[in-house]
């Protein structure tokens, strides 16, 4: 009589046990869930220090975001695909031109793209600037890009000043950075 | 024929000389063009693969800008130049598995149809078996208590009988 009451409430204690680490688990995942669902409406990065990042570009060279401090930094999201990057391309090239030598660095990270085209792409708009592609989409992740073309500028302690969605001008681009040149 | 073969005059040496070698001309023109036609045969399936060899690979992976749309059905041009890619390199001679490794490195894992079991992704392969095996266990559990009463309910009922005995006893005592 007493082995089997005293039976009862250890078997009851295993059972709430049992219960205790299911309930763990669900809690967990649906809080995994919780957070992927939130990082998903988040919109671009806006503000802060900017997301630091490595890039090889087409031509071999390597770029890390850290390495440019001092520097005004334009980064450039675009793809072959995109016609609306066909609509700044231009400008951003002439942009670049025109502020080189003042302390900005144009980067330009292409986007789930394909190297022939991109490098076709390159050439057809006679761009000069760094760009390279986004391996593995780590870059336009770490920025939660929503699509390209869209343009992040940094300013010299690299903090992110603004970001552009859709495709910019060189007037756009002037009036955003000359106040961080001076 | 077998006569001309069989004559031994020096004129009919001469014919018979150039007529083997025509034979032989023939026979290795014949064999080269028979082997040559079925190099360039091969040549010309090495060189271009056929759209459902390409749409084979295509349909597992999924380009990142066209959520939910399988690669070898998307209509974007995006979707187009993947295509395009998957038919450069399978004529440059790579496997299926090197042009998936491939897809991987250029654009992330997210691209592969059917994840792989590396890292985190594991969490895909084991939480649907491990949900369901969870489940038969707790409904294995409940059968079992269910059952339980029926025959624990002997030895209670023996309780049950020797505290009513003792109540009667007890209440007899007392009468």
């Amino acid at each position: 009589m007493t082995d089997q009451s005293s039976a009862i409430p250890n078997q009851q204690s295993k059972i709430a046990y049992g219960w205790f680490a299911v309930w763990v688990v669900v809690v967990a995942l649906l809080g995994l869930a919780g957070v992927k669902l939130y990082q998903i409406t988040l919109g671009p990065v806006a503000s802060g220090a900017a997301p630091d990042f490595t890039l090889t570009t087409f031509d071999g060279q390597y770029i890390s975001l850290a390495s440019l401090r001092g520097q005004v930094v334009v980064v450039n999201f675009w793809a072959s695909w995109c016609e609306p990057c066909k609509d700044e391309a231009a400008d951003l090239e002439a942009f670049w031109r025109a502020y080189k030598d003042r302390g900005v660095m144009m980067i330009g990270v292409d986007y789930v793209d394909t190297e022939t085209e991109a490098r076709a792409y390159l050439a057809q708009f006679d761009i000069t600037y760094p760009n390279g592609p986004d391996l593995g989409t780590r870059i336009s992740q770490a920025y939660r890009i929503k699509g390209v073309p869209e343009t992040y500028i940094i300013d010299t302690d690299g903090h992110l000043v603004t970001n552009i969605i859709g495709p910019t001008t060189y007037a756009n681009l002037a009036q955003i950075v000359e106040p961080l040149l001076k | 024929m077998h006569f001309l073969f069989t004559t031994k005059t020096p004129s009919h040496k001469i014919t018979q000389s150039v007529l083997s070698f025509f034979v032989l001309f023939v026979s290795l023109c014949l064999s080269g063009y028979y082997l040559f036609g079925l190099t360039l045969t091969v040549k010309a399936q090495d060189s271009e693969p056929t759209d459902d060899e390409v749409n084979a690979i295509a349909k597992q992976l999924y380009c990142p800008v066209c959520e939910n749309t399988p690669l070898d059905v998307c209509p974007t041009q995006a979707c187009a130049q993947w295509r395009a890619t998957i038919k450069e390199k399978l004529t440059a001679g790579w496997t299926e598995q090197q042009i998936k490794d491939y897809f991987v490195t250029q654009y992330g894992e997210r691209v592969l149809a059917q994840p792989s079991t590396r890292g985190f992704n594991i969490l895909l392969w084991t939480l649907a078996p491990a949900g369901v095996l969870i489940a038969v266990g707790v409904f294995v559990y409940y059968v079992r208590r269910l059952q339980k009463p029926a025959s624990a309910a002997a030895p209670a009922a023996g309780e049950a009988d020797e505290y009513v005995k003792r109540l009667e006893a007890e209440l007899a005592k007392r009468r």
